[in-house]
């Protein structure tokens, strides 16, 4: 009672002293490129965010959109440097590409001292930028989804199989991860090949995969771009019928343009936790009309998310000051917060008291600022996606 | 014995069939430019988004139908659109060879003039495709997927290795062979045909003798859009639509129009299919043929590819510098560009 006491006198005060301020903050997702079916959804679950907190605090986020391609360092760029200078955004929930998010990072948003806090971007070179503690992701590196997969793969007996990657720092960090975690587990890797995306065939790609003589593929690609081509490709000529999809190929788009050949094809995995936080966003995030499993949305409201709780227990929108709050009201100890619950968190963390973001991927920041990581394992049958677990 | 068996499945499965339908593709494309180059003597770049422009008509219209709910039962809906597409086609490219050709014909201008004014055709279809259908990836295939599943081949003839046919497989060879089939007659046997192949050996005294030129080169133009545009549907329906891949065609189609010896329809053919044999046949790894063939303990440890697969377009050019040091008129001694 004390404490609650307190804290109501203490955001009186900083509600005195911040009357109703307006600032910008910045999304950068590829609204088009290969993952433009997914980035709504994101964009949608970090405006959730934002407007949970602009209507519980004094802080008023108005969201300024960039559209960072996924594939287009240089577009990229562009656009993370005009929502800096011009914009004068005070972080950046973004970007969602791993490729992309680097040159942001190296480029733009660290040299001006903006945080970042992505949702997406999964490449393990990423865990080792200089980013002066300026970058986060509530992602998890894609060495830890290699470990995962491999476990999966042990797990159901396959040992011999074929990788093919997407062409970028995306694709080769994941497929090198999967490759180095199933060798050590003592399983072969046939062939670890690089696909170009836009490609309007690709037939000669399957063929190589299936010279190799394994039997299972994992497709480190995009579901709308040469992932979906490899696996129909792969269907059509009978050359796998087994197939592993890291995070990039989840989407129901995939499923819709190969048909009924992928029921029972498919073992895939994408970040995600069950539990209370996800729940919940799955409540307000339909409250709201946004589709709660699309890929990377309870992420993104997280990343948003995270940004507001640093602002609020920084008792300013400073840059900087974001910066050096993230990680503590991410993590134990302190009063656990859940999604749709930002105003009491905030209200908490303006007053003093350590707060411990648990949204609705449980985060939980370790080393360089990304996530520990827990993903979904799924199957596909009945032309849908079916939740096998959680790991 | 049935090891040979499963080799050679494996090899029509994704090596021959593969090759075969692209090389029709390629053909129908070669014979386009090569019409172009026999009777208006320029190689016309604006082919491959001739290609381009004639399939998107097509896919639009065939999206038009859709929405009326018309389908063409097992066969792809977009064969039904095709003649109004190839009619666009037709269209756009008779307005543009009087908007544009026609002016440097009068000046008589130098060959290279004709090549630089269609690079900016080039340019006007590909932002015209761009604008009406976006950069995007279309899949407009639709009816029976299949004339031959894997899974229906291995249990029909108990081999290990499956071979499957696709529906735009199939259509692409017939239909590749009945236009084929079409043009010769048409170039060999009719009037017009005639007339074209006159115009095409000696202009002047295909002018002395009556012949229409500007009926002879209208003819052309409709033929090669007629044919740009049905090796653009076919493609696409084998594979997928995307403006900028059409635009990457120009390089093996020229290389197939070269290698037979650009000007003869009958060499657009056979390069059409050298070089799509050779596309993929560089590209394949041949691991898993060689091991089905030889002893188990000669079996190769790596791939067996000689290029990746990323390569391709490398074999084009290539054969197309090969082609142009060693024998310029191309097998069927057509032309020297």
């Amino acid at each position: 009672m004390k404490r609650l006491l307190l804290a109501s006198a203490a955001s009186v005060l900083v509600a005195g002293s911040a009357v109703a301020e307006d600032v910008n903050v910045g999304i950068i997702l590829g609204f088009t490129g290969p993952l433009e079916s997914i980035t709504p959804g994101m964009a949608a679950g970090a405006e959730l965010a934002f407007a949970e907190a602009s209507e519980a605090g004094e802080t008023n986020y108005n969201v300024v959109r960039g559209d960072s391609t996924c594939i287009d360092a240089a577009a990229a760029t562009t656009a993370a440097e005009q929502l800096i200078t011009s914009d004068n955004v005070v972080a950046i929930m973004g970007a969602d590409c791993s490729g992309v998010t680097t040159a942001i990072a190296n480029n733009v948003a660290v040299p001006n001292g903006v945080v970042m806090v992505s949702p997406s971007a999964t490449s393990p070179a990423l865990s080792t930028i200089e980013d002066d503690g300026y970058f986060f992701r509530v992602a998890p590196s894609d060495a830890r989804q290699g470990e995962i997969i491999a476990d999966i793969l042990a797990e159901r007996d396959i040992t011999n199989i074929a990788i093919t990657y997407t062409n970028n720092d995306y694709g080769k960090g994941l497929a090198d991860a999967i490759a180095a975690a199933h060798e050590a587990k003592g399983g072969t890797v046939a062939i670890n090949a690089a696909h170009e995306d836009g490609k309007g065939d690709y037939s000669a790609e399957v063929a190589a995969l299936q010279a190799s003589g394994a039997e299972h593929l994992v497709v480190a690609g995009y579901v709308d771009q040469g992932g979906v081509g490899i696996v129909q490709a792969s269907i059509d000529t009978g050359a796998f019928d087994s197939f592993f999809f890291p995070d990039g190929m989840y989407g129901q788009s995939l499923i819709d343009s190969v048909g009924d050949d992928i029921n029972g094809a498919v073992i895939g995995t994408l970040p995600g936790t069950e539990g209370e936080g996800t729940e919940k966003f799955f409540e307000i995030a339909e409250a709201a009309g946004i589709d709660p499993t699309s890929t990377y949305a309870p992420e993104s409201y997280d990343a948003a998310a995270l940004i507001v709780l640093a602002a609020a227990a920084a008792g300013s929108t400073d840059r900087t000051a974001i910066r050096d709050n993230i990680v503590d009201v991410a993590n134990a100890p302190g009063e656990v917060i859940l999604p749709g619950d930002l105003a009491r968190g905030m209200e908490l963390a303006a007053a003093g008291t350590d707060i411990d973001y648990a949204g609705a991927s449980g985060v939980e920041l370790i080393g360089p600022g990304e996530a520990a990581g827990s993903y979904r394992e799924y199957e596909i049958e009945d032309n849908a996606v079916k939740n096998i677990g959680y790991r | 014995m049935t090891d040979i068996l499963n080799a050679l499945v494996l090899l029509s499965n994704f090596v021959l069939i593969p090759a075969l339908s692209y090389g029709s593709q390629l053909a129908l494309g070669a014979l386009g430019v090569t019409l172009i180059y026999a009777v208006l003597r320029f190689s016309n770049f604006a082919h491959g988004d001739m290609m381009a422009l004639g399939t998107m008509a097509t896919i639009m219209i065939t999206w038009g139908l859709h929405a009326m709910g018309v389908s063409f039962g097992p066969l792809p809906t977009a064969l039904l659109a095709l003649p109004f597409g190839i009619l666009i086609a037709m269209a756009v490219a008779l307005v543009t060879d009087r908007a544009v050709y026609r002016f440097y014909r009068k000046q008589r201008s130098a060959p290279v003039v004709f090549v630089m004014a269609s690079v900016g055709v080039m340019f006007m279809y590909n932002a015209i495709t761009r604008i009406f259908i976006g950069t995007g990836d279309q899949r407009f295939a639709d009816g029976e997927r299949f004339v031959l599943k894997v899974n229906e081949f291995k249990e029909l003839t108990g081999l290990d290795q499956g071979l499957a046919i696709r529906t735009s497989q199939l259509i692409t060879v017939v239909v590749m062979v009945a236009v084929v089939a079409f043009v010769f007659w048409f170039l060999q046997k009719t009037r017009t045909g005639k007339a074209m192949r006159a115009y095409s050996d000696n202009e002047d005294l295909a002018l002395l003798s009556g012949i229409n030129p500007d009926r002879v080169v209208r003819i052309t133009w409709i033929l090669a859009a007629a044919l740009a545009t049905i090796a653009g549907v076919l493609y696409g329906l084998d594979k997928s639509f995307r403006p900028f891949v059409y635009f990457q065609l120009l390089l093996p189609i020229f290389a197939s129009a070269i290698v037979g010896g650009i000007g003869q329809p009958l060499g657009a053919i056979a390069g059409g299919f050298i070089v799509a044999f050779s596309e993929v046949m560089v590209t394949y790894a041949w691991k898993g043929f060689i091991t089905l063939i030889v002893p188990a303990d000669m079996a190769p440890e790596g791939l067996v590819q000689l290029l990746g697969t990323d390569y391709k377009f490398a074999v084009s050019f290539i054969i197309l510098v090969v082609v142009l040091l060693v024998r310029p008129t191309g097998i069927f001694k057509g032309r020297v560009i």
